[in-house]
């Protein structure tokens, strides 16, 4: 292997050489992500044939059977509109070296935020009422995300522990809310009032419950990307994460840095919230997400914690969880089975990135 | 002497990577010898040692010991053939005690500790026997960089040796601390020791060798008797030229003061008094020199210079005006320069570009930044221009820094902060860790500096390296300037008894402030 | 209330304090192990569930408690096995392997319970309470210490081996040593990477056990997520405690205060606040817990950090 490798080298230009090392490292990093989905799936497939499931079910039905008409990928892309909000915002966080494990909470804060304002300011038009319900998802979830950022900065609480006390509490805040002060008094079941219809998110195409959620969540990833590679506090950010002495000695406000990066994360969580409440139920309900929040940290981090791979990650997800559905109701296989697969795509993404860079080595 | 030697190595390779750590060295030791292991940084030498101790398996050779062919696959087999080794960076565990330490590893791992009276009872009395003034019962983190040495030694004496190998002792050492540890390596040999000796200070190692064996490149060079060889002669060997000692330098012209520090104190960033007192001028066209042990201040008063540590008193001026308290990036903007201690922790960052490296303080200013976006073009341009300028061997701007190296990345710190045009440069260990080559350039390119008229404070344990290019040198010592002297090594004597913190001997400069 | 009702209250206040601190005694004390060799394992709560199910399926199987209590450490330690391969072997992030691990943990239990169990809505016999004879009877002490299950008792024995363990063997001190200094125990002929396996394996055993307490001791159900954060309060404990056991029984006492209080105080009429504040109480002093006990004094040097041998 070695020596053909060398006996390339002599032969090549060097110019072909950079063209040949670049393309195959590039070849390998793509490689990286796609082999893990794949074990992810063999590993479903195996978990369900055990069970007395049908194996291949993991194929035809979790990937293949959602596509089946232009309706069902629109609920594909309904869900993979908070995954790609919080995917790409925990990419921030991450690279920034900040373990936000609390884009649950941040989500249910931000769809509490966005029920408050849905809820009430009767009579502005849609053009205002529906982005502001996004703002205060937004600003809410930030705001969240900020107390463990401030409790990191001034008192070196570990954000692992604290984002997802966080977590907790705000679910447990949100089963209080409606079942009190927020609930809605003519219904039985714990729920909030309905929103306003000038707050609700518009939808792309009216018979479809398909929202410009997924827009916005696409334009925001690219914006982030950009952000973190092209802008100079991303720049800031990413020495941050990589060296924060380094930061210091250059002059760079560690802490300032470090919470802009988690409040972007929150900031993108509870807008993904907003959008459950405004775009998809309309009110606010105990369980308004079946753990988007942890099911990001797998997107970021199957996306290698770049925002713009984490829309193809977060659109992978959708699928996978809609597919979960379909069999769920056509197989009887429990759903979390999809948390079975994501738990396994984190770790095939770690071994493959580590058989990458020995293989980098090597080459 | 003896027809066969007590350790005899041969045609050893080692290879890490690309690097060629040893190559087909062959060595013998004698019985009963202080042998010296002479090199500069990166020689090998290290690294030839921890193959004699297990530490490192070679690639190819031999290793005869005490006549029968030897390989140890684990420190321990090694400490078992009575072959103990001193590292540069302390194998002590912090936060157990100095007898934990030296049970560590011994016995089954399921053994109940309850002969504690006994091992300590046993420190006592070797503690006692060398004079090494150790306490059993006493926890590593309290100890002293010199206490926790005579530890290390102690720790190999416990475990029983014929053979020791100290690694660079003396490089966190006070002349007078040092020349109490060659003391005791007399008296080691004198109880039928052998002793292996690593440095790269020629005094020391023709103080106290029986033989010398020179390293360069992997290779060995050449084993000499001290009798038969002089300093220069060792020096030539090691670095395989006439060493220039002096660089070529004309007399300084001080201006105007650029940097006042007055009685600045503050304390470590664990609490404790670190600077008690500080004053001190810079003058723009000079290098002032700040020399001492390390751990006396030194690292805190560069933090303080940087704003990288709060101030409890005093003041610092700088072009007139107060900096006191100011944060990092306001000092950075007042065209002070820093090139910090240690490069990799604070200098550079990695993973990251060189472009990415050069733009590190002004990653928001122009022309790197317009309206809070990256300007790749003038980035390229700029580190392409430093690269150029300061001869820094790389493949393309886009490459990671830690492809180059260690003289690399530094002659990129030096050569990102000197284009930032500053008033005062702040060094601290501008040598440390690089070849010969980028070491002459970087102190060269300070001396050029001093002749613009820049104000340069250069903080080092590196006595050659204060001689070759301060005005003058000041000496800390426990957060305090004890001294001034100027760069003549006659008077060394002085120095190193400032460094120890005796005053008595030498003459007080009036302080400036 | 009355004098005599508060007395009661607090006996029975104080009694469920320790039954509810079980779980979190053995996490934590597992935890301990592992943080003291230097690996963070975040995942406790997934291996909780783990443990927690895996008691429950072999309890319902074979009606031994004993079984069960056995095949809950068998099952933490496996998911041990993984993260220690992941984190250890392959140096994977251990943050990262930790939350892989959760997620495994909860998916893989509500995906067979779901098939399996879910249907027969049945529950199992629990460990009974052992009155201890003469102490029992003891008024309102008696009802807060003496009338406990044997696994409630079993926190102190393991409490107190843990720590005679950790500072009195060769293996503790040794462990003690890879956390600080790697290298050092390297060179003095440790094996690092198996000290560290092994301080993994004890720590998820524990944890596995702490787990299956929920369903064999404390509930004789099996419910999805139903360490609901124990795990991740587990870690605040260690950090209270200063990663010493004995301090670990004693703050997780504190923590088992909190659930109970929230219990108990759910069952008074009289009671205004909402319950919800109560649920919320065990997360509100984690974060409260985190921020008066300040700083990183006490950790482990290398804590989270993998080892490279030569």
């Amino acid at each position: 292997m070695e020596q053909v490798n060398q006996g390339r080298e002599n032969v090549y230009p060097q110019a072909a050489q950079a063209f040949y090392r670049t393309l195959s490292q590039a070849a390998i990093s793509a490689a990286t992500p796609i082999a893990a989905v794949l074990v992810a799936l063999a590993f479903g497939a195996a978990l369900l044939w055990v069970n007395g499931f049908n194996g291949s079910d993991v194929v035809t039905v979790m990937i293949f059977g959602s596509f089946q008409d232009m309706r069902s990928v629109g609920e594909i892309l309904l869900k993979a509109t908070p995954l790609i909000l919080i995917g790409a915002g925990l990419c921030v966080a991450f690279r920034c070296s900040i373990w936000n494990i609390g884009a649950e909470g941040q989500l249910y804060v931000g769809a509490i935020a966005a029920t408050l304002v849905g809820t009430n300011l009767e009579g502005l038009s849609v053009w205002v009422h529906a982005p502001l319900v996004m703002l205060a998802g937004a600003v809410a979830g930030a705001a969240w995300a900020g107390i463990a950022g401030y409790l990191k900065v001034r008192f070196q609480a570990s954000e692992i522990v604290t984002t997802i006390m966080l977590n907790y509490i705000a679910i447990i805040l949100t089963s209080y809310l409606v079942t009190g002060p927020m609930k809605d008094a003519s219904a039985a079941y714990p729920q909030s009032a309905r929103l306003l219809r000038e707050a609700w998110t518009p939808r792309i195409v009216s018979d479809m419950r398909l929202h410009i959620g997924i827009l916005v969540a696409v334009v925001l990833a690219v914006a982030l990307y950009i952000f973190l590679q092209k802008s100079s506090r991303g720049f800031a950010l990413r020495v941050v994460g990589l060296n924060p002495h380094a930061a210091r000695y250059a002059g760079m406000n560690v802490k300032r840095n470090v919470m802009i990066a988690i409040c972007i994360s929150g900031a993108m969580a509870g807008l993904a919230g907003a959008f459950e409440v405004a775009g998809v139920t309309h009110r606010l309900y105990q369980n308004i997400s079946p753990g988007y929040g942890f099911e990001g940290i797998a997107v970021a981090l199957l996306a290698n914690n770049n925002p713009l791979a984490a829309i193809i990650s977060g659109g992978l997800f959708a699928t996978l969880r809609s597919g979960s559905e379909v069999l769920q109701i056509t197989s009887q296989v429990p759903q979390v089975l999809v948390l079975v697969i994501q738990g396994i795509v984190i770790l095939s993404v770690v071994a493959f990135a580590k058989l990458r860079d020995t293989l980098r080595i090597v080459a | 002497m003896s027809p066969k030697p007590f350790l005899r190595i041969e045609n050893i390779r080692k290879r890490f990577g690309s690097v060629v750590a040893s190559d087909g060295v062959s060595l013998e030791i004698d019985e009963g010898e202080i042998h010296a292991l002479l090199g500069e940084n990166g020689a090998g030498k290290s690294v030839l040692m921890s193959m004699i101790c297990g530490m490192v398996r070679p690639d190819e050779g031999e290793i005869v010991y005490k006549g029968q062919s030897v390989r140890f696959n684990s420190p321990r087999e090694a400490i078992r053939q009575r072959i103990g080794m001193v590292h540069q960076h302390f194998m002590l565990v912090p936060n157990l005690t100095v007898a934990e330490n030296y049970i560590l590893g011994q016995g089954s791992a399921l053994r109940v500790i309850n002969d504690m009276d006994k091992v300590h009872a046993r420190i006592r009395e070797l503690s006692e026997r060398y004079a090494l003034d150790v306490r059993p019962e006493a926890r590593i983190e309290d100890l002293s960089v010199g206490e926790q040495q005579r530890v290390e030694i102690l720790k190999a004496l416990f475990h029983g040796i014929d053979l020791l190998i100290l690694d660079e002792p003396t490089a966190v050492l006070t002349p007078q601390e040092t020349d109490r540890l060659l003391a005791l390596m007399g008296d080691l040999v004198k109880d039928g020791k052998t002793v292996v000796f690593i440095s790269h200070k020629l005094d020391e190692v023709m103080r106290v060798s029986n033989r010398i064996s020179v390293m360069r490149d992997g290779r060995l060079v050449k084993t000499v008797n001290v009798a038969d060889t002089d300093a220069r002669g060792l020096a030539r060997m090691m670095v395989g030229r006439d060493v220039r000692m002096e660089l070529p330098r004309g007399p300084a012209a001080p201006g105007r003061i650029v940097l006042s520090i007055e009685n600045l104190a503050c304390r470590s960033e664990t609490g404790l008094p670190a600077l008690r007192g500080v004053s001190l001028d810079v003058r723009s066209g000079e290098i002032v020199g700040i020399a001492g042990v390390s751990g006396n201040g030194q690292t805190e008063l560069s933090l303080a210079l940087c704003g990288l540590l709060p101030v409890d008193s005093g003041r610092v001026v700088l072009n007139g005006q107060d900096i006191t308290g100011l944060d990092p990036a306001r000092i950075n903007a007042r065209s002070v320069a820093h090139i910090p201690e240690d490069r990799h922790k604070h200098g550079i960052v990695l993973p990251l570009s060189l472009g990415e490296n050069t733009i590190l303080q002004r990653y928001n200013e122009s022309p790197f930044a317009t309206s809070g976006m990256l300007n790749r073009r003038p980035i390229r341009e700029h580190t392409r221009d430093l690269i150029r300028r300061f001869r820094i061997k790389s493949r393309d701007v886009d490459q990671k820094i830690s492809e180059l190296s260690g003289g690399n990345q530094q002659k990129l710190v030096v050569a990102r902060e000197l284009a930032r045009n500053p008033d005062f440069i702040l060094v601290n260990q501008l040598t440390r860790g690089i070849d010969i080559g980028a070491m002459e350039f970087v102190m060269e390119e300070m001396l050029k500096q001093r002749d613009n008229g820049r104000a340069i404070l250069l903080i080092s344990t590196e006595l050659e390296e204060l001689f070759a290019i301060c005005d003058r040198i000041l000496v800390m010592f426990h957060g305090e300037i004890l001294g001034e002297l100027p760069p003549d090594r006659n008077r060394l004597d002085e120095l190193g008894l400032l460094m120890a913190g005796q005053t008595a001997n030498v003459v007080q400069p009036p302080l400036a402030g | 209330m009355d004098d005599m009702m508060l007395l009661t209250f607090l006996a029975t206040l104080a009694g469920a304090a320790w039954r509810l601190a079980t779980p979190l005694i053995f996490a934590s004390i597992g935890e301990i192990f592992s943080e003291r060799a230097g690996v963070l394992n975040i995942g406790l709560e997934g291996t909780m569930l783990v443990g927690a199910f895996c008691g429950f399926a072999t309890a319902f199987a074979t009606d031994s408690v004993l079984l069960g209590l056995i095949a809950g450490i068998a099952g933490g330690m496996v998911f041990g096995l993984i993260f220690a391969f992941f984190t250890i072997t392959i140096k994977a992030d251990q943050i990262v392997v930790g939350a892989a691990l959760n997620l495994l943990g909860l998916g893989l239990t509500a995906f067979l319970f779901r098939t399996y169990y879910v249907s027969t809505g049945k529950g199992i016999e629990i460990a009974q309470p052992i009155n201890i004879p003469w102490l029992s009877d003891l008024p309102f002490i008696g009802e807060a210490f003496f009338r406990q299950n044997l696994i409630v008792y079993s926190t102190i024995l393991v409490t107190i081996l843990a720590a005679l363990v950790l500072y009195r063997t060769s293996f503790g001190l040794t462990l003690r040593a890879v956390g600080e200094h790697p290298r050092a125990a390297d060179v003095a002929g440790r094996n690092v990477a198996a000290y560290r396996y092994s301080a993994v394996l004890v720590g998820t055993g524990l944890a596995g056990l702490g787990g299956a307490f929920l369903t064999l001791g404390h509930s004789n159900q099996f419910v999805e997520g139903i360490t609901s954060g124990r795990g991740f309060i587990a870690l605040a404990v260690v950090v209270f405690a200063r990663w010493s056991p004995i301090g670990a029984f004693f703050v997780s006492l504190l923590f088992g205060l909190f659930y109970a209080l929230q219990l108990m105080l759910q069952a008074q009429a009289s009671i205004v606040v909402p319950y919800q504040l109560l649920q919320a109480l065990p997360y509100i002093m984690t974060i409260i817990t985190l921020v008066v006990v300040r700083g990183k004094g006490a950790a482990p040097s290398k804590l989270g950090q993998p080892y490279d041998m030569r």
